[in-house]
């Protein structure tokens, strides 16, 4: 197991390390538009083909590598920090804050993310440049995809909260504040660690799911969401290979991330 | 005894083999359930294809030659005033339930179309001006219909009048077209049988249709429906997309590419003088040549090539080059000139600089592009749009918006810069964009619902299609009408991209089938196809 995850710990590095450096590597622009060779075979020229617009197959699937690598962790550390609040502070103070956060958490648990974003997104100015129109995507991901982690977080605040060490600690009369900062923030910290890793590839594939709507990162930037919509026409598929290339790397990122995932969480789940 | 009985269950089975064998089966797909039998109420395409293939008319045009043609009416007339149609109608012509058909049929028909409890989409485009429509029954064979006002192209709008019988109790059961209506499963099927009473005969006197059966299954999955054409366990489909067209080519024959169709893609900008814009953007756009030069530095014939794999054709203008009757043919190919783009900017005021243009004051010309998201051939062709307008300095965002925000924004708020969408022509009579170009009309996108037009070319439009809409010679209507095509080809209010082929798959099995730009561009003479080895065909 330890070399399993050694072995995603260097795949998600090399990921990481091929796709941020791209442009050095990477003779045509993602955006660079070979008209007169759309939907070409892997060349010379193009290692991984074009697309229907004759774009860069290679280019855009590392540049949409980087934007869900780069982004997709922003989204977790947003859910993550929402979690620790609402459900930490929720849960460990107990009574009326615990009903209020669980409160909360189920109605957002309720809601239907997907139209959410899709408002969310019609209402986001028109001319917002593609970088920013990505980062709000994102930051709408996180701000909306908190509450199952902040569902553990609260649980958890709850058994520490009844502790024997905490009551001990209050028995001798130490503040609150500092109880919660010297002995349950510490204890905390693992699950907000695993709920954080936990969540990297969910947003990963969210995105991936507005993108195949067609409400994912602006033309004429890639994301694996966008590349992944080459993959509706699955009839083709069989006859060209490398058109899997996107699906192929998701699928290696995902899964190198659940590997390097606290293996208590992984049973958990 | 015995011999006999044997020998008539052996007769029996003889003919169900026979009858089997011998009964044809035509199968194709419904992209959506159809929501209404009745020919009346008929709004959406799955209806629309079972009113074609039940319903009949009185005059039906003839979607290859475009000229109208007698159906259940022999001949008719229209008085000068352009209120008044008389028709003369068949004789001895029966529904498909046995009931005869005359012209209390059409009596009833118009009436119940005209009654405004029934709100018949059908009937809206007879409604020239407020007022009772009479009907009079001459004789069993003579009707004269009276409109309140009059109405452009009259007889061409009973095309989609199926004529309803007034006597039979199951009014969807009695039909005059080459089938009826035999089985419905909400969701999985329609099967039409063929309508034993038709009138119609092929030369050789042999009644038709020929198919016995259309099992329409209702489909909504394009894949599903490409895979089991290619299968052939479907005999049909009717409109394809280019890329399922290119996909199906190498290994599917009966592909049929009818040339252009009356549907274009077009993109416009937002001319609203409330709009919640920037007001240097606004005159942007209400500048007719920053239109012009826009409209000339996007590459219509890379957009053809690319995107919908040369099955399109660069758009013109309002009227597809496939509308034979009102095409202007006097309308010049726009021509892909980034160069004159850029020298007409400058004769706006705009220059280039640090490869930004620049407007007047120094704004960088920049603007979004609103298409609705998940058309892929959308999508495609603003990123192209987006490419070839920062060609001359103008950077273009590129925004997809689930449907109903997109319409939220076009038709209320009108918070949007410039948006590319398509036009469905389902008519190709100029009438049926009265709404588009009367700048009072709703769908006049760029700046619609207007108390009195905004420009003077707008009021000249008004102008002529109100005259087109009330002249009774086509002559005058055709100059009208052209000369609104002159306009919106100098004004640019739309900036017509592409007009997109009619592609259509048949089965080899069928013949007859002579697929063409109209709807329904492949099964609009079905009555004719026929198994090539059915032998029912005629000797065809």
């Amino acid at each position: 197991m330890r070399t399993l995850r050694y072995v995603a710990m260097v795949i998600l590095v090399v990921v990481a390390a091929v796709s941020i450096g791209a442009p050095l590597i990477l003779s045509a622009s993602y955006e660079t538009q070979f008209r007169d060779a759309p939907n070409s075979r892997p060349s010379h020229e193009h290692w991984l083909g074009t697309d229907a617009l004759g774009r860069d197959r290679f280019s855009r699937v590392l540049h949409g590598t980087r934007i869900s690598l780069l982004l997709a962790p922003m989204a977790a550390s947003i859910a993550t920090a929402f979690a620790a609040f609402i459900g930490g502070v929720g849960g460990y103070l107990g009574k009326g804050w615990e009903r209020v956060a669980t409160t909360t958490i189920d109605l957002v648990l309720s809601l239907p993310w997907i139209f959410l974003l899709i408002t969310a997104r019609a209402l986001l100015p028109l001319n917002a440049s593609p970088t920013i129109t990505i980062g709000t995507t994102f930051f709408l991901l996180g701000a909306l995809g908190w509450a199952a982690s902040a569902r553990v977080v609260c649980a958890h605040a709850v058994d520490l909260r009844n502790n024997d060490f905490v009551l001990q600690a209050r028995a001798l009369g130490v503040p609150e504040w500092r109880i919660a900062i010297r002995h349950v923030v510490p204890n905390i910290q693992p699950i907000l660690v695993a709920q954080f890793w936990i969540s990297v590839p969910i947003f990963i594939l969210a995105e991936a799911n507005l993108g195949i709507l067609g409400l994912g990162v602006p033309e004429p930037m890639p994301s694996w969401g966008s590349l992944l919509r080459e993959l509706e026409d699955l009839a083709l598929v069989p006859g060209e290979l490398w058109k899997l290339a996107a699906l192929g790397l998701l699928v290696l990122v995902v899964s190198s991330f659940q590997l390097l995932m606290p293996r208590s969480e992984v049973r958990t789940r | 005894m015995k011999i006999i009985k044997a020998a008539a269950v052996y007769c029996v089975l003889l003919f169900t083999i026979w009858s089997t064998a011998t009964t044809s089966e035509l199968r194709f797909c419904l992209r959506s359930e159809p929501k209404t039998f009745n020919p009346l109420l008929v709004d959406d395409d799955a209806s629309d294809t079972v009113r074609y293939l039940t319903g009949g008319v009185l005059v039906r045009i003839n979607r290859q030659t475009q000229s109208l043609e007698p159906e259940l009416a022999i001949s008719w007339k229209i008085s000068k005033d352009g209120r008044t149609i008389a028709f003369t109608l068949r004789d001895k012509v029966f529904f498909s339930d046995g009931s005869p058909f005359g012209a209390e049929d059409v009596a009833y028909t118009v009436e119940r179309m005209m009654d405004p409890e029934l709100h018949s989409p059908t009937g809206d485009s007879f409604r020239s001006a407020p007022g009772k429509t009479t009907v009079r029954v001459i004789d069993r064979t003579h009707v004269a219909i009276t409109f309140p006002a009059m109405v452009a192209a009259l007889d061409r709008l009973f095309d989609q009048v199926a004529i309803i019988s007034v006597r039979s109790a199951n009014k969807d059961k009695a039909v005059l077209g080459a089938y009826y209506v035999a089985d419905y499963r909400v969701g999985a099927y329609v099967m039409l049988k063929r309508n034993p009473n038709y009138w119609k005969r092929d030369i050789a006197g042999r009644q038709l249709p020929y198919i016995d059966t259309l099992w329409l299954e209702i489909q909504a999955n394009r894949d599903i429906e490409a895979l089991r054409f290619k299968r052939g366990e479907i005999h049909l489909i009717n409109s394809v997309d280019a890329e399922y067209y290119d996909r199906l080519t190498p290994a599917t024959s009966g592909l049929h590419d009818a040339g252009p169709s009356l549907d274009s893609e077009q993109m416009w900008f937002n001319q609203v003088p409330g709009a919640p814009l920037p007001a240097y953007k606004l005159e942007w756009f209400k500048s007719q040549k920053f239109r012009r030069a826009i409209s000339e530095a996007i590459n219509r014939d890379d957009l053809v090539r690319v995107v919908f794999g040369a099955h399109a054709q660069p758009a013109i203008g309002p009227v597809s080059p496939a509308n034979k009757i009102w095409f202007n043919t006097k309308l010049q190919p726009i021509r892909y000139d980034s160069t004159n783009a850029l020298r007409m900017l400058s004769h706006d005021g705009f220059r280039k600089q640090n490869g930004m243009l620049l407007d007047r004051d120094g704004h960088a010309v920049e603007f979004s592009i609103v298409t609705n998201a998940g058309n892929k051939y959308r999508e495609r062709m603003a990123a192209m749009i987006q490419q070839d307008l920062a060609r001359v300095g103008i950077k273009v965002n590129v925004v997809t918006l689930d449907f109903p925000s997109l319409i939220e924004r076009m038709t209320q708020s009108f918070n949007y810069e410039a948006v590319l969408l398509g036009l469905t022509n389902v008519e190709a009579d100029p009438n049926s964009q009265m709404n588009v170009w009367l700048s009072s009309g709703d769908n006049h996108q760029w700046n619609p619902r207007q108390k009195s037009p905004a420009t003077a070319w707008e009021a000249e439009i008004d102008q002529l299609m109100r005259t087109q809409a009330s002249a009774t010679t086509f002559k005058e209507r055709k100059a009208a009408w052209d000369r609104i095509q002159e306009i919106a080809s100098e004004q640019v209010p739309f900036i017509y991209l592409v007009n997109k082929n009619a592609l259509s798959a048949v089965s080899p099995s069928i013949s007859g089938a002579s697929p063409v730009a109209f709807r329904p561009q492949s099964f609009w003479n079905i009555e004719h196809w026929a198994f090539r080895d059915s032998g029912r065909n005629g000797g065809k």
